[in-house]
């Protein structure tokens, strides 16, 4: 009886020892591995290899955070996430980052104690219909059933677009992509609903990819990017500018290939973005050459586009927003200075 | 020295060697820390969530919800409140469940007797049923009715079609609309006359029976009574009542009632799976009724079924009840397997996508079980009441 006491009383002093979430940089330094939540499965994006071995577009974004870190783009644990949960598993302490298809918006910066740390990928929600049923526009809809992702963006999309469009239909909602997916293949729905990204990832994976097509409407603004918890500025930074310094790196030619050579460049930006010059490396927590690793190990943001998504992989996706700014797109990274 | 102004007993009962006294010190000791403990935990949880910047309120019930959901029993749409997903929600787990319970019930008690009947092809179907059905997980059973049955059904466009204006395809069964004209209130008036005469007749039938022993024929004429009065003062009132049948426009079928086939997968499942549960009990509860019951009846000179009817099951409910009323929480509680079929219940709205929306973790997981725990609480003392009813009643 004594001893069930005296373990209660541990239990209740143990759970009201406050945890502290500030250093999220130190913990995952101490830990040696970063703990990221990803897709569970969007090909290009997040998906396992047959060797298990991660790949994709946010998975290399992740990676690119271990390699400013930990100076190593393989110390990465990565923690496969539904829509329906990744928001708990970063509030929790569960993952140290989210590298998700979430879109940034003004509530969930607000309301869930995370924050955006920027934009990877610039997308809109987008419908694929089949071809047979002769459908060229979103706005010959009427009466359809359309599957989607539960907890995403989407549903609260498709219910402002149609409510615009007095167009009735009807929702088909499961907690994970492969449901949606599955349902729309075998007929159960007419229309699949979701990030044009998404859209043409599922496409990849059924097994009639020709027999669909994607409308060419695009009903919502989807800036999809990384999330961090509220509360840690530096862990903030980090995120936010591992994303530029890949993006800047774009800007400036530097690529994976001459990374090193391009340490003796004497353009001064070339200099302070690879910590040359300046201190990019100590203000914010990191080695001096933090940059050089992302971009070494990972590839700059072109590079990591094209092999996950773009003219190098399956999916072919095109640039459009995603290009940089000067060249007749949105992506755009403020100075390294 | 002597102090005889205190009783004896009272001096003992404040020791500690008392074991009375010891056994409350120690209850209460357990009552506080378990208290202290759920204390802490709650408050720890709330400076957590203040910390992470995470507002532990209600305010988001009041707001709107953004959202579509496909089946509702209560008025809702993109426009309506959190707190009006959430009772869509608790709504559609509350007639899931229900349905659900009548018919693995009926199916239970058909196919428990059905395991004792004599017919050695009927029982052995019924052992097979129940050995196959209670071996398999829930989960795999729903996705099996899914995806196997519902889903493969032809596409609107190849409905197969029922004579009456019914449609069948992988959007769910399509049935003709009611439509209620002038004078379609006489007929229900006239339905519910034809139910309060058989009501009337069943009590005098008994009382007859009771007195002299002859039995009216209350069966046939109740039904007689309950389809030709009604269909006399339809057709007199000039067919009130009209059936429209859909019709196949773009999509899908228009105009209708609509049965939902993640609706269908997840009542055909709960209702099989638990009536297989439900046939053992009904069995063993039969079976403990003492043999010389239905010997006794038999020898009075009652038929099989009368034996049965009269004799035999309102003995063996008093067993039954008690483990029927935790097959019917399990169905309750079960029924949350509705979101891996996507059928729109408490969890698939309120702890999926209003929680996913909200970010309100915590309070909508907090509400969510005490809703299932309301319910639960509910049947139970549904259920115990019923099994009072039945009891044996001392004399």
């Amino acid at each position: 009886m004594r001893s069930t006491f005296k373990g209660l009383l541990a239990l209740a002093i143990a759970c009201t020892t406050s945890s502290v979430w500030s250093a999220t940089l130190d913990n995952v330094k101490k830990n040696g591995v970063l703990t990221c939540g990803t897709n569970s499965a969007t090909a290009g994006f997040s998906l396992p290899d047959n060797e298990g071995k991660w790949t994709g577009f946010v998975v290399d974004y992740c990676r690119a955070v271990a390699a400013a870190v930990l100076g190593d783009a393989q110390k990465v644990k990565f923690i496969p996430l539904t829509p329906k949960d990744r928001f708990t598993a970063l509030q929790s302490g569960e993952i140290d980052i989210l590298a998700h298809n979430a879109t940034w918006t003004s509530s969930r910066d607000t309301s869930l104690g995370i924050l955006f740390a920027g934009t990877y990928f610039y997308d809109g929600q987008g419908f694929m219909v089949r071809k047979a049923d002769n459908i060229t526009s979103a706005k010959g809809l009427e009466g359809a059933s359309i599957c989607v992702t539960q907890g995403t963006t989407t549903e609260l999309n498709l219910a402002d677009y149609f409510r615009s469009q007095s167009i009735k239909y009807t929702t088909v909602g499961f907690a994970d992509e492969e449901a949606v997916v599955k349902a729309y293949e075998e007929g159960r729905c007419d229309v699949l609903s979701a990030d044009t990204s998404t859209l043409n990832a599922s496409r990849l994976r059924m097994a009639k990819p020709d027999d669909s097509i994607v409308l060419p409407e695009l009903i919502s603004k989807e800036p999809l990017g990384p999330a961090v918890r509220q509360g840690d500025d530096q862990w903030l930074n980090v995120a936010k500018w591992t994303l530029y310094v890949m993006v800047a790196a774009e800007e400036n030619g530097v690529t994976s290939k001459n990374v090193d050579a391009m340490k003796s460049s004497d353009n001064p930006s070339i200099r302070r973005l690879l910590g040359v010059d300046g201190s990019i490396g100590k203000d914010i927590g990191l080695g001096d050459d933090w940059p050089v690793q992302v971009i070494k190990q990972v590839g700059n943001y072109g590079e990591v586009f094209d092999h996950n998504i773009g003219k190098d992989s399956p999916l072919k996706m095109e640039r459009g927003m995603n290009a940089l700014w000067n060249k007749g797109g949105v992506q755009y990274a403020p100075p390294i200075r | 020295m002597s102090d005889l102004s205190l009783p004896a007993p009272s001096r003992r009962s404040l020791s500690l060697h008392d074991t009375k006294v010891r056994g409350i010190f120690y209850q209460l000791l357990l009552a506080g820390s378990l208290l202290a403990l759920a204390l802490g935990i709650g408050m720890q949880t709330a400076s957590n969530m203040r910390v992470r910047g995470i507002p532990l309120s209600f305010d988001f019930w009041n707001e709107s919800a953004g959202f579509d959901i496909n089946q509702t029993l209560i008025p809702y749409d993109a426009l309506s409140t959190y707190g009006q997903a959430f009772w869509v929600g608790v709504v559609n787990t509350l007639y899931v469940s229900f349905l659900a319970i009548l018919l693995a019930t009926l199916l239970g008690f058909v196919i428990g007797v059905a395991r004792l009947s004599s017919n050695w092809i009927v029982s052995k179907v019924a052992t097979a049923y129940v050995e196959l059905v209670r071996n398999v997980p829930l989960l795999l059973q729903l996705l099996f009715w899914y995806n196997a049955v519902l889903k493969p059904l032809p596409a609107p466009k190849a409905s197969i079609a029922i004579p009456g204006g019914i449609y069948l395809n992988n959007r769910g069964l399509i049935i003709p609309e009611i439509q209620l004209h002038s004078g379609a209130g006489l007929v229900g008036l006239a339905f519910v006359t034809a139910l309060s005469c058989c009501v009337a007749l069943w009590f005098r039938a008994r009382s007859v029976q009771r007195r002299t022993g002859k039995q009216l024929p209350v069966l046939l004429v109740s039904l007689a009574t309950l389809i030709g009065f009604p269909l006399v003062v339809f057709l007199a009132a000039g067919e009130p009542v009209s059936f429209v049948a859909p019709q196949l426009r773009g999509f899908n079928f228009q105009g209708g009632h609509q049965l939902y086939p993640e609706f269908a997968a997840l009542l055909i499942g709960l209702s099989v799976y638990t009536a297989s549960y439900i046939a053992e009990i009904v069995r063993s509860g039969i079976q403990a009724v003492p043999k010389g019951q239905t010997e006794a009846a038999y020898a009075l000179g009652l038929a099989p079924g009368k034996t049965l009817r009269l004799v035999v099951v309102p003995q063996a409910l008093r067993i039954i009840i008690p483990p029927l009323t935790s097959q019917y929480l399990n169905l309750i509680k079960n029924s949350s397997l509705a979101v891996f079929i996507g059928y729109p219940d408490l969890v698939q709205i309120f702890a999926g996508t209003v929680l996913n929306q909200t970010g309100a973790a915590v309070q909508v997981m907090a509400i969510t079980l005490s809703v299932y725990l309301i319910i639960s609480l509910a049947t139970s003392s549904a259920m115990n009441a019923c099994n009072r009813h039945f009891a044996i009643v001392e004399r």
